[in-house]
């Protein structure tokens, strides 16, 4: 009996020292780096960090500016595409596909979820560059040359290439949180909208959606926050070309991800270099932390008042 | 003196996938009455409920032999239309399924749903049917808050309300007071009664008090099957079957330890 | 007015047949893309060899370097993933209480370190590195793509084990049993399929990753022999050799780029294989 209840107790030491490790794990990563990323506040504050867009590193200067605004862009146009796409997606797959159809697409989505971001990367280089270059941009440019769509760069490496390949790689966990959410609706509450005469699409559109609202505003966030994140795809089909202020979909974007991955090589060859790149990497945890909590928390939320 | 029928049933089978929950049900629901449907639980009564606004069609693999009329028309033909049919009926749910809006918005939802924009009409009709439900004193000052907020009581209430709405023709409830507590359930009751001469109304209840205070007929389902209907007076005081006596009297199996079937 | 409505509800269906067919379709672009691409350079000598022609870019030899340093790669981050994810995720499940603020506080801590981006992860590995004085290697690899899987491995197992019936426990409790051998003679061999697919859906994601590598484990020539020396990764290879302008070279990283996919495929091909198939011994 004592040794059983000792396997126990000791099993349970063990696993709680590991919850612990967990826990801290967030706290270790934010404290490391600013560690590292602590030198360059030596040389420069944090306003011209974020504000300036001069990136000189070999004479000292780290203005971040420019990488913030392009991964802005890249960013915003994949919400643009995703928040749509992804939402009428969940809803028809929810609410009107048959139900061979729904086990199939939640297979797919799946699918979608574990493709690597290179492949991601490898397939905006060959299918969607070439239609933004091809395509999108001899329109654009000339029917609608003005904001944002004016530019003079027709590599079709740009932001738009990054927003939508962005776009694509947020699809399945957008579209997977806004089903679960709209499935969560309950029958009767359907049932009492059918019953007054309305039809399945008025159902959805005054009575489910209504009630699934938060938990969407959830899932685009944790979408947008993965759009953010994302490194490899966007630094393959963006352009990232320093020195280019981004004035439009289809000028080069340099997302701030993507700097922190192509400076690898030169990192420690320049003095606070290092430092600088840290810092980026420590702003993306602190963005990506707070985007995750206010997520997770809303629909943390919406489980919860809904008994 | 014959009573005009409203809704006659004719030969009701339905499916849900392999499970059969009606077997060949015919039954005639009075006019301007109530008629109560009663027996244990998973016997059909809510199918045969759902099956009178077509509200079954919404689950999958369902399949449907028989007909219902309607003042004399198949609602199961193909040209039908569903919506149409489901504003001649309200719907009161065992749990009181208040729609995601205010207040207003609930009782305001059948009739923009059916085509009415003027605020004015709107106002006049929430206020109408509220009183109706006898809801209006305790809501009126706060219309536009959150129908959730409401207590139990109040949101079966409300439901009544918003079902009134669209003027149908028959109210249908599915034991409508069991999640209620008793003063809730009472004003629910009385409510049903003081309007029983203006809509037809059909009840499901397990509860055979409230069988006894409100029918005026009854029909009386054991899994999926008819065993009884007729009036309240003959059904409670003279039953024909004597799985009926057996089931007025809390008895389910009878003497001989086997399960009476109906012939 | 009734005519509006059915034409806003058909134009709005038309819409969303749109979006599914769209994101059903660059599935299905994606998947015929890497497969057009990658199998005209697919070879047994590219299954089977090392790059020749030297340092990595090089016009000879195959991906074999990258194969094997992936899988060696993804197979101690699994590892260390599991020693860490298993005990937590039973803990959460077995041990805690349905009502544990101390279990709501690490799921909570779970779902940040999810959203973490890899090249965060990356980035740390390399300050852990910088740290201690090593340089890039394969352990430095495993270190960062295992704590990047982590928090995938075990929302993947609590889902499965959250799911087990609150009484399943109970009624191993009501005979006696001590927590420990609740969790591992019934809970376990419940929860074993789900357990399964979430170690492989967490090794997909770790071998697809490039940017937790891109620091620390570096790239080589050569197959993987030490924890001490950098290995190559498939993801890594995919995007070195594509960058270059050698057709030969991007030949590699195509076929890089099909084995890893299918490699992908596999793995979904087989979780949903065991659901199904271990669910026999599951109770329902």
């Amino acid at each position: 009996m004592d040794i059983r209840e000792l396997k126990d107790t000791v099993a349970s030491s063990v696993m709680w020292v590991f919850s612990v490790f967990v826990l801290s794990l967030v706290f270790f990563m934010v404290g490391g780096l600013f560690f590292k990323a602590k030198p360059i506040f030596a040389i420069q504050n944090i306003g011209q960090l974020i504000f300036t867009s001069v990136w000189h590193p070999s004479g000292g200067k780290f203005g971040m500016g420019g990488f913030i605004l392009g991964s802005f862009w890249v960013t915003a146009i994949a919400m643009i595409i995703a928040i749509p796409l992804s939402l009428l997606t969940a809803i028809y797959i929810s609410e009107y596909a048959h139900r061979k159809v729904r086990r199939l697409a939640k297979s797919g989505i799946d699918l979608l979820a574990g493709i690597s971001p290179v492949i991601y990367g490898v397939w905006g280089v060959i299918v969607i560059v070439p239609f933004v270059r091809d395509q999108l941009m001899p329109f654009f440019s000339r029917k609608m040359p003005f904001f944002p769509f004016a530019s003079d760069n027709y590599t079709g490496f740009s932001a738009l290439a990054g927003g939508i390949v962005l776009a694509v790689m947020s699809f399945p966990v957008m579209i997977m949180i806004e089903m679960e959410v709209i499935a969560s609706v309950p029958l009767e509450m359907r049932e009492a909208s059918l019953a007054l005469g309305a039809t399945k699409w008025q159902t959805i559109k005054c009575v489910v959606l209504q009630k699934a609202w938060p938990g969407i505003i959830a899932a685009v966030i944790l979408g947008l926050s993965r759009a953010f994140g994302e490194t490899m795809a966007v630094l393959m089909v963006a352009g990232c070309a320093l020195g280019v202020f981004t004035r439009s979909v289809f000028d080069p974007a340099y997302p701030l991800p993507a700097l922190i991955a192509n400076t690898y090589g030169e990192m420690m060859s320049i003095p606070l270099y290092d430092s600088a790149i840290l810092l980026a990497a420590l702003a993306l945890l602190i963005v990506t932390i707070c985007f995750t909590a206010a997520g997770r928390g809303l629909l943390y939320c919406v489980e919860n008042r809904s008994m | 003196m014959k009573t005009k029928t409203h809704i006659s049933v004719k030969k009701l089978s339905v499916w849900y996938g392999k499970d059969q929950a009606l077997d060949d049900i015919s039954v005639d629901i009075p006019d301007k009455k109530i008629t109560v449907i009663i027996g244990p639980s998973g016997c059909g009564k809510t199918t045969l409920l759902k099956s009178f606004n077509r509200l079954i069609d919404i689950h999958d693999g369902v399949k449907v032999s028989g007909q219902v009329f309607v003042d004399g028309e198949d609602i199961y033909s193909p040209d039908v239309e569903v919506t149409h049919l489901r504003r001649r009926m309200g719907l009161l749910s065992q749990r009181p399924q208040v729609l995601p809006l205010s207040i207003y918005s609930n009782v305001a939802y059948g009739p923009r749903l059916h085509g009415i924009k003027d605020r004015k009409r709107l106002d006049e009709i929430v206020e109408h049917y509220l009183k109706e439900a006898s809801l209006w004193r305790e809501v009126k000052d706060r219309l536009n808050s959150p129908a959730s907020r409401l207590s139990i009581g109040q949101q079966q209430r409300l439901c009544l309300a918003r079902g009134l709405a669209v003027e149908p023709e028959i109210i249908l409830g599915d034991e409508p007071t069991s999640a209620l507590d008793p003063i809730s359930a009472e004003r629910i009751e009385q409510r049903f009664g003081e309007i029983k001469d203006r809509y037809t109304i059909v009840l499901v209840t397990h509860i055979l008090r409230q069988a006894k205070r409100l029918a005026d007929h009854v029909i009386f389902l054991y899994m999926g099957k008819l065993v009884e209907q007729g009036s309240a007076k003959e059904f409670f005081n003279n039953p024909r079957s004597q799985m009926t006596k057996n089931y007025l009297e809390g008895r389910f199996i009878d003497s001989d330890g086997a399960l009476s079937l109906p012939e | 007015m009734n005519r509006w409505r059915h034409t806003e509800e058909r134009i709005f269906k038309v819409m969303m047949i749109l979006s599914a067919s769209l994101v059903a379709g660059t599935l299905i672009s994606i998947l015929v893309t890497i497969i057009l691409k990658g199998f005209p350079a697919l070879s047994l000598a590219m299954l089977t060899e090392t790059p020749k022609g030297g340092y990595y870019l090089g016009k000879g030899g195959g991906i074999l370097n990258a194969i094997l340093g992936s899988l060696a790669l993804g197979a101690g981050a699994v590892a260390l993933a599991i020693s860490v994810s298993l005990p937590l995720v039973f803990y959460l499940n077995v041990y805690l209480g349905k009502n544990s603020k101390f279990a709501m506080v690490i799921r909570f801590s779970l779902d940040i370190l999810w959203g973490v981006p890899s090249i965060v992860y990356g980035a740390f590995g390399f300050a852990l590195m910088v740290f201690f004085g090593s340089r890039a290697s394969l352990l430095a690899g495993i270190v960062s793509v295992g704590l990047l899987i982590i928090p995938i491995m075990a929302r993947g197992m609590d889902e499965v084990l959250k799911m087990i019936p609150h009484e399943l426990k109970e009624a191993s409790y009501a005979m006696g049993a001590t927590k420990w051998e609740t969790a591992i003679k019934v809970v376990f061999r419940q929860a074993l399929p789900g357990i399964l697919t979430a170690v492989l859906v967490a090794f997909g994601r770790g071998i697809g990753d490039a940017a937790a590598v891109l620091f620390t484990a570096g790239f080589t020539d050569s197959l993987p022999y030490s924890l001490f020396k950098p290995v190559a990764t498939l993801s890594l290879a995919i995007f070195f050799q594509l960058g270059t302008p050698f057709p030969e070279v991007q030949a590699r990283g195509y076929a890089a780029a099909l084995v890893l996919t299918a490699i992908v495929l596999l793995i979904s091909v087989v979780s949903r294989l065991l659901t199904g198939r271990f669910s026999r011994h599951t109770i329902k």
